[in-house]
Parts: C-alpha cells; structure tokens; sequence
C-alpha cells in the first residue's frame, strides 16, 4: 500500500533560527497522526509546511493524488496546490474564526467549499449543507443564523462540517481543541473520532494536549526545538517513553 | 484661468496615452481589470472620476457626448459632467441617445439598442466584485487569475437563503466569456441582459480604485445564478405614467404623503422620444 502522505526532510528556517528540521515519516489512508510539543517546539510550522501554507527551505512533501499518483505537493504548480487544498485536503484551524466565514450563515460556510467544486444547484447544495450540520450536531433551524451567535464549541464544529462536507482524505488539524472547555472538547473529540473512523479519513493532528492524542492518534510523534524526540505507537509513547523530553511531557500531566 | 489654458478634454496628452493604454488592455483581456494610474479631477470621488478619465481619454473633438445619471439627462451629475466637457472640450452635445457616439453613464444602459459606431462608458465604484466577501487585495487578484470564483455564488445562497431568491438586484455579478467574473458597475439587473452582445463598445472607469475594465463589441456576458434559480432580469411590474412605456426600467416616485406614487422611465430621452410620438401614460398632464 502507498502512503497517503510522505514526508521527506522537511526543513524550514526562519532566518539563522529552525522551525522545524529534517522531519520525515509516512502516514497510510485511514490513520491518525499526533504531533505534541511545547510551544515554540515548530509543530505549528510542520503543519504549515505540510498543509502548503508557508513554504519549506529543504525536504518533499508527497501525496497521493487521486488523478496522478504520489505527486510532490511543494513543488506543484500553485493552482493545482490550491485545489487539492479544497478537495482532498481539510484544515482546522484552532480557532474557528480563522477557518470561517463570520460574516455568512452557518450554511454558506459549509456550501462554500461545494461551490467552489462546481456545485450550482441550490436545492442540493442546501441538502448537503443540512445533512451536515446534523452530523455535527448543529440543529438545522441554525442553519442560516451567522456563526458570530454560535458558542465557541459550535464553532469549531462547524469548522468541521465546512471542512470534511468535500469528502477529503487527509484532514490538518492545529489544536482542534484548544480555547474549549472540557466537557465540549470530550464532545467535540468523540465527534471527530467517529468521523474519523466512519469517513476513513487520515489525519495530522497538532496538539500539546496529551489526551486528544490518546484518544485520536495511533501514531504520535514528539517534538523538541524543531526535531522529532521520539516517534512510535501512541500507547506505547505515552506509556512507556523514553526520550528525557518526552518522559518530561508525559509526568507533567495533572492527575485528578 | 480661461478655459484655452486646458488641453483638449482637460487632461494632459501624456495621461491620456496611458489611459488609453490601459484600456486597449482592458479590451484585449475582456473582464479583467487593469490598474492606470487615477488623476485627481476637478471633482470629488463617488462623482465619476473615472468615467470622466476614460472619456476624456477617448474623446476627439468630432464626438457628440452625451451624459446620463440614472438614466436621467437633467440631474446633477449628468449636467455637470456635460458642462465640463463642453467647456474643457468644446465637443457637442445631445440629449438623444442614438446622436451620440460617446454616452458616459452612472447605473443605466439606455433603453434604445447601441451601435457599432458608439461607446459607452460606465462610472464604477467598486470594480472588485469579490470585495465585500473576501477583504484582500493580494487574495481577490489571486481568485481572479486562478478563475476561483466559488466565493461569488456563496453571495447569491446567501440571498436565496435568507430573502427565498436572489435579491442582488443592482450591481449583479456577471462571467465574461466564460473567464472573469466582472462587477458590471451599479447597474439595475434589469440591465445585465444588455451587456451580453452589445454592438457598442464598453469601458468601464473606476476612479478612486484606479481600475479600467472593457467589454469590445459581441463580447459573450452572463448573469450568475443557480440552476434551481434562475437569473431574471427585474422591474416594476408597471406601465410608465408618462409614456406608457412597458419594456423599460422604471423609477417609483412618492407624490404625496397619502400613499400616491407614480412610475417613470428612469430613461429620460427614451420617455421623451415616446410621448412626443404620441405615447400617453395615465399620469401625463
């Protein structure tokens, strides 16, 4: 099988400072990849780089196309960049405003990446809309309201329903649940592990909040100063780890 | 300082060239919006900056001008524009659409079909049609060169779903020969039909934003819409109280304070033209 995504020495330098150096690993359809780290560690500027939002000085990142096969995405042309950016590949940003449209209905937010594919028959752009704002467990009398009256978890989810309505196969997310409180990121979370799970989707997932990871990723990857500390299976990461850095992170979490 | 001291047309021959410029590129690249480097003109912007320089580019002393501000010949706007050029130019005048050779205009197209021989130049405001829904220049340029025009029809849901049809009724978005998506200026949708294969050519001039967009004769426009919402071209459903005139735009007039209203083409030359070849409405005197 070939991977979804492979990335190859992924470098980027700010300047004399690194953001993120030499990062490779391979993410195969269906699985879900954590990065933790502390801020500053360059989890943030491995997504960008990855997601097509800042360029990389050095390194490959190569996806599998539908049409053409493993085609390296840094070095296509910036059209086709842009429409895998709004077909196969979503990206949540960690707050929703970022990701949304605040002037436009809950609706227009989720119909405008169908839209932008072509669609052009209201009825059906509606319906699919609809459709999703159910999955997200967003009421559908909400579904011309704005999403400036929506709460923050609302938000976000609606961030998801926008971004995941075009079917996509790789998902980026940067702190999906950073900025809520505990008991809407439980929700939000068992929402995206279903839609993960139900949707085959794979996913990158940026966070330093160890639990999302436990419950979504079955890799994890941890970073320090713009490397990989250590790599391996989730579990085996958070339960047994063995870089100093990592041992650190995992004895840092609050035990209630 | 006597009106001799001006160039032709009140702008230099310099400026002129490189307006003109500009718009052989608009016409080339029909839609797309080319930047010139705007003048400052002896009037404030929102009054035809624009459309003032493209005429004043395009003008030579044999045109015949005329000048229409919502379809009217007598408001202010029309006449002072008319004024400028009668004195800055010295070129003459008209009132009657078919005479002229060039028509600059403020939100209307004339009722009367143009010809090849004529030029119609339109005063914009904002030529970007994707400005109020994405804010950034850089961004909105992109979207332009990348035909990523997905954005439009999120405007036109937004009608539909919350007015239950498109209720964009000025300034409607329209696809010029299947490339750029081009604001056609504040014309009433009543309107856009008419941009699709006109025999005349159309400039448009966009002062404060420093644009110039053209459509050359025949140029193929059509109007956005859904599949399952069509796009029409609306207007009041009336005859002119003037000219009893069925097929052109009309503007509502309040008459008094009880309710009364009456409805007039907001083409003057053409209501005009109709009543003295003997079209009564009910509300003529």
């Amino acid at each position: 099988m070939n991977p979804l995504l492979s990335v190859k020495g992924l470098t980027k330098r700010y300047g004399a400072f690194v953001g993120c150096a030499d990062i490779s690993f391979d993410l195969y359809p269906g699985e879900v990849m954590g990065i933790v780290g502390e801020s500053g560690s360059g989890k943030s500027t491995l997504l960008n780089c990855m997601a097509g939002h800042l360029t990389p000085d050095e390194g490959q990142v190569v996806f599998d196309t539908r049409a053409d096969g493993p085609r390296d995405t840094i070095t296509m042309s910036e059209p086709e960049r842009r429409m895998l950016g709004r077909t196969d590949w979503a990206y949540v940003h960690q707050h929703a405003r970022d990701g949304l449209r605040m002037g436009v209905s809950a609706g227009g937010n989720v119909g405008e990446r169908l839209m932008a594919v072509g669609a052009r028959h209201y009825g059906q752009i509606r319906e699919k809309t609809t459709d999703w704002l159910g999955r997200v467990e967003i009421d559908a009398s909400r579904v011309d309201d704005r999403p400036t009256t929506f709460s923050g978890g609302m938000q976000q989810r609606l961030q998801i329903a926008r971004n995941l309505v075009t079917g996509p196969r790789l998902v980026f997310m940067d702190e999906p649940t950073g900025g809520l409180d505990v008991s809407v990121q439980a929700r939000l979370l068992d929402l995206l592990r279903g839609l993960v799970r139900d949707m085959g989707l794979s996913a990158v997932i940026v966070t330093h909040d160890l639990a999302v990871v436990r419950l979504l990723a079955d890799r994890l990857m941890v970073m320090k100063d713009g490397r990989v500390a250590e790599a391996g299976l989730t579990d085996q990461v958070l339960d047994d780890p063995q870089h100093p850095y990592s041992q650190l992170l995992v004895s840092s979490v609050l035990q209630v | 300082m006597t009106e001799q001291a001006y160039n032709f047309a009140y702008l230099d021959e310099q400026t002129k060239r490189m307006i003109r410029r500009a718009i052989l590129k608009g016409l080339a690249i029909p839609g797309y919006q080319v930047p010139f480097a705007s003048r400052e003109m002896p009037m404030p912007y929102g009054w035809g900056t624009g459309g003032v320089q493209v005429s004043a580019a395009v003008l030579t002393p044999n045109d015949i001008l005329k000048v229409i501000d919502q379809g009217a010949d007598d408001t202010t706007n029309a006449v002072s524009i008319r004024t400028f050029f009668e004195r800055t130019a010295g070129v003459a005048t008209t009132t009657a659409t078919k005479e002229a050779t060039v028509i600059q205009t403020r939100h209307r197209i004339p009722e009367v079909t143009l010809s090849e021989h004529q030029i119609i130049i339109y005063q914009v405001p904002i030529p970007e049609p994707l400005r109020f829904l994405e804010p950034r220049e850089s961004e909105t340029r992109k979207m332009h060169s990348l035909e990523e025009y997905g954005l439009m029809h999120v405007k036109l849901y937004e009608d539909i779903s919350r007015h239950g049809h498109i209720a964009t009724s000025y300034a409607y978005p329209v696809k010029v020969e299947g490339r750029y998506v081009m604001d056609p200026s504040p014309i009433p949708k009543f309107d856009n039909p008419k941009l699709s294969d006109m025999a005349a050519t159309q400039l448009f001039g966009a002062g404060r934003e420093q644009r110039i967009y053209a459509l050359p004769p025949y140029t193929e426009v059509i109007s956005l819409d859904f599949e399952d919402y069509p796009f029409e071209a609306a207007k009041a459903d009336h005859p002119c109280g003037m000219c009893s005139a069925t097929d052109s735009y009309l503007d509502e007039l309040i008459m008094d304070d009880a309710g009364g209203r009456m409805f007039v083409c907001s083409d003057t030359d053409y209501c005009e033209a109709r009543q003295a070849a003997g079209y009564k409405g009910k509300d003529a005197a």
